[in-house]
């Protein structure tokens, strides 16, 4: 009798209380995706996090669309675009587009979104996406004309992406804090609620304009919601509180997939491990000045050994620095096989047979730093590891305090060699040999906009990285993905899931 | 008595004074605030942006000052991440953490003082023993392995929880076990030793030969003076609870104080940070000062000296 109540009272009480959790499913027709952190802002502007970027292709539009399995850029909020000359670009711009909130969108759109967020009192960020472009100005409701600064061949990697179109009027009205809380766009999903750094509520905007190449989108609903903990992420999704979620952890992703209950993907991304030598004595005298000993530390890493045990997924070992579908990247650059007896003779010929002992900094991956540790020990090369917060890793590295580390690059998921090579070898903080010879070949690939010879000149300064070992590319990253066998979902390499290409299957 | 609660106060807010000042010079040292809000994929033209933005390239101390003299003021300054008003944001999260809060010192209480007492009424019978079993693993379960356990049991396997969130109150009921189990062994062991020793006195021996029922002598004359330490103790722990959930709610994904302080932190984002620490030293002080109070209300004694 007595439990017969308990089991009462308690069925009772559930179906009070859980009635109001969101339940997972195709059922009703909401996707629940779960992010694991906290975003600043949904404001496109003013936020660096990779989920934001995810939230700002669902709400918002480009004047061009990146085609992830091509690379192609199509024509979206633009029609057609041309080169005046190779400092100017102009637009026609697609008549009938209306934002969320009824607003039309217009030549006035494009010429206020880009004035105000290259305005530096305004604070957008991040700064890349901004500092390109001289003016912009509008040659009629419809066509506008971007006057660059300087010759820029990435621009419409980045017009085509991260730049995306504000209701003038609408922004004017309430800025950055106002867009966060209720972001209006042209995308293919409205928000129809925002909690902030909690979750955020989309709707399938039926609006959307019909020629757009993203494609409307088939689901209904979607809820973002931040879980920080990744064990809680798995619990929601085998209790059914989540469809999707991504990062999973390698061993983790492999478990899930062997129970059959969800489907499992992996991607590679752009993201890249590097080896960064000090070959130019930035931080001191020390052995990474000398080219034998960045070859002897090319030939100890087994970097095959270290993808296939612990990266995993569809990472691959990279012998350029840069991520093979970049504009530019050759992997037709010296390589390195692994050989440890290669390593030790080199070491033995620059004057270090016996070995010696560095400081060996890193900010993430611990047991891919440590793997490497160890095939540097076995041919004689001790270090002195330290593991570091990424901005304490970063101060250092710029300061020029690190002989010998090991970083990552995700190259703002832009497709072009301009985005990494560039970043690190042309001159700046991060380039630990500033060598006369890349310095000029990135320059000229980077101001041309002709693109044989853009790719003649990465791959020269490519093919000098790599044979003087500036910087050492190891692999690729790549990213699990889990979610519900009701969902059809494909991943892309440049790590920005695109909600509305998902189905219910 | 109104000196000393006066003077009380002061050295009280001067504590919490003292550790904002080392916590803001510790956050400001650990790391450049610039590049860590930047994040990792930002230019060196978006860091100097973000350093000249924000006033970081003035001396630590101005900053300090800055913000004191204006959190003096009531306003606590925006948040670097969020571009929000700290004060407002605080607002939002605390109801969480003081929902989980009071009812994880709620439970603890509930369920530690009646097994205090009963393991105090017969020592060293299979009732302490079993008061002491939960004591141990209560102390010895690291929280978000039992959090993590309750979530697969509770939520997985039996789908009697939702797994996270704080939509409704069953979304509480898993912290708070979690929260309140951890605080329940300090709680019960006081009780108990308490117990034991108001137990042995002469003047509940006199209540006892007067004839006085067993429960009037427990509850009305024992636990009345054995609970007094035990009022301190709740007090500082419902502090920790405050301050402290942060792994409960990073878990339970509750989004509360707890969790914004932790994400805070790793965000370097110093307004909220200390905005937060100013809310939970707050929050210690006024505790500490009430269990004063109920101590006297309890114990007339401490009321005249």
């Amino acid at each position: 009798m007595k439990r017969k109540l308990l089991l009462a009272i308690t069925s009772m009480a559930l179906a009070a209380g859980i009635s109001g959790v969101a339940h997972a499913g195709k059922s009703d027709d909401t996707l629940n995706v779960a992010i694991d952190r906290e975003l600043e802002s949904v404001d496109n502007y003013y936020n660096t996090a990779r989920e934001g970027i995810v939230i700002s292709r669902m709400v918002w539009d480009a004047l061009l669309y990146r085609d992830p399995a091509t690379n192609e850029y199509l024509p979206n909020l633009a029609t057609s675009y041309k080169w005046v000359d190779s400092k100017t670009l102009e637009f026609d711009l697609r008549e009938g587009v209306t934002f969320h909130n009824g607003e039309k969108f217009d030549a006035d759109d494009v010429v206020y979104t880009l004035d105000y967020i290259s305005d530096p009192n305004n604070g957008a960020k991040p700064a890349r996406n901004v500092n390109w472009w001289d003016s912009t100005e509008k040659l009629g409701d419809y066509k506008v004309r971007v006057n660059l600064k300087k010759e820029f061949p990435a621009a419409l990697e980045f017009l085509s992406g991260p730049l995306v179109m504000y209701p003038n009027e609408y922004y004017a009205e309430v800025g950055p804090e106002g867009m966060a809380l209720k972001p209006v766009g042209t995308g293919p999903y409205a928000v129809t609620s925002v909690e902030p750094g909690k979750r955020y509520k989309f709707k399938k905007y039926d609006g959307y304009h019909a020629s757009s190449p993203k494609g409307q989108a088939s689901i209904g609903n979607i809820v973002i919601r931040t879980i920080a903990e990744s064990n809680t992420q798995l619990a929601e999704l085998f209790s059914g509180g989540i469809d999707w979620i991504w990062k999973v952890k390698p061993d983790q992703a492999e478990r899930i997939d062997a129970q059959g209950q969800f489907t499992v993907k992996n991607s590679s991304t752009m993201r890249i491990g590097y080896l960064n030598f000090d070959a130019m004595g930035r931080h001191s005298e020390n052995p990474m000045n000398d080219v034998r000993v960045r070859r002897a530390i090319a030939h100890a890493i087994d970097r095959e050994g270290i993808v296939n045990a612990l990266v995993k997924g569809e990472s691959m070992v990279v012998h350029s620095l840069c991520f093979p579908s970049q504009f530019g990247c050759t992997q037709d650059v010296p390589k390195y096989d692994y050989n440890p007896e290669k390593a030790k003779q080199l070491l033995a010929e620059a004057g270090y047979a016996d070995g010696f002992e560095i400081p060996f900094l890193a900010y993430r991956n611990r047991d891919y730093a440590e793997a490497m540790i160890n095939n540097l020990n076995a041919v004689g090369i001790k270090t002195n590891f330290e593991y570091l917060k990424y901005a304490a890793f970063r101060d250092k590295v710029q300061d020029g305090g690190s002989p010998f580390n090991f970083g990552t690059w995700g190259s703002y998921s832009i497709n072009d060699v301009s985005a990494i090579t560039s970043h690190f070898q042309s001159g700046g903080k991060d380039d630990y040999s500033k060598d006369a010879e890349v310095i000029k070949q990135l320059g000229i690939g980077d101001s041309s906009v002709d693109p044989t010879v853009r790719k003649d000149a990465y791959k020269a300064a490519l093919s000098r990285i790599s044979g003087e070992v500036f910087m050492f590319p190891l692999w690729s990253y790549n990213t699990w993905y889990a979610f519900s066998k009701d969902v059809d979902f494909n991943p892309t390499p440049d790590e920005i899931p695109r909600f509305f290409t998902a189905k219910w299957l | 008595m109104i000196y000393y609660t006066i003077k009380r106060l002061g050295l009280a807010l001067l504590v919490a004074l003292t550790v904002s000042f080392i916590s803001f010079g510790l956050l400001y040292l650990s790391s450049d605030p610039a590049i860590a809000m930047a994040g990792e994929t930002a230019s060196d033209a978006d860091i100097e942006a973000i350093r000249k933005l924000y006033g970081f390239d003035r001396p630590i101390l101005v900053q300090y000052f800055d913000w004191l003299q204006r959190a003096l003021g009531g306003d606590l300054g925006k948040s670097y991440y969020f571009r929000t008003d700290v004060s407002a944001l605080i607002g939002e999260r605390l109801p969480t953490t003081m929902t989980l809060g009071v009812c994880a010192i709620t439970f603890a209480i509930v369920l530690s003082v009646p097994l205090g007492v009963a393991a105090a009424i017969r020592p060293n019978s299979l009732v302490d023993r079993v008061a002491l079993f939960l004591s141990v693993m209560g102390q010895a379960l690291p929280s978000f392995w039992f959090a993590l356990m309750l979530i697969v049991f509770l939520s997985v396997n039996l789908r009697l929880l939702p797994t996270s969130g704080s939509d409704t109150w069953l979304h509480f009921v898993m912290p708070t076990v979690v929260l309140g189990y951890y605080a329940a062994p300090a709680i019960m062991r006081l009780t108990r030793t308490g117990m034991l020793e108001v137990l042995s006195t002469d003047y509940i021996r006199t209540a006892r030969a007067k004839g006085l029922r067993p429960w009037v002598v427990l509850f009305k004359h024992a636990l009345r003076n054995a609970i007094i330490p035990v009022v301190s103790l709740a007090a500082v722990q419902f502090g920790f609870m405050l301050g402290g959930s942060i792994v409960v709610e990073t878990i339970f994904a509750l989004h509360g104080a707890g969790f914004l302080a932790w994400e805070s932190i790793t965000r370097n984002d110093l307004p909220t940070v200390q905005g937060l620490i100013l809310v939970f030293s707050l929050f210690y002080i006024v505790l500490t000062f009430f269990a004063d109070l109920l101590n006297a209300w309890l114990d007339p004694r401490i009321r005249i000296n």
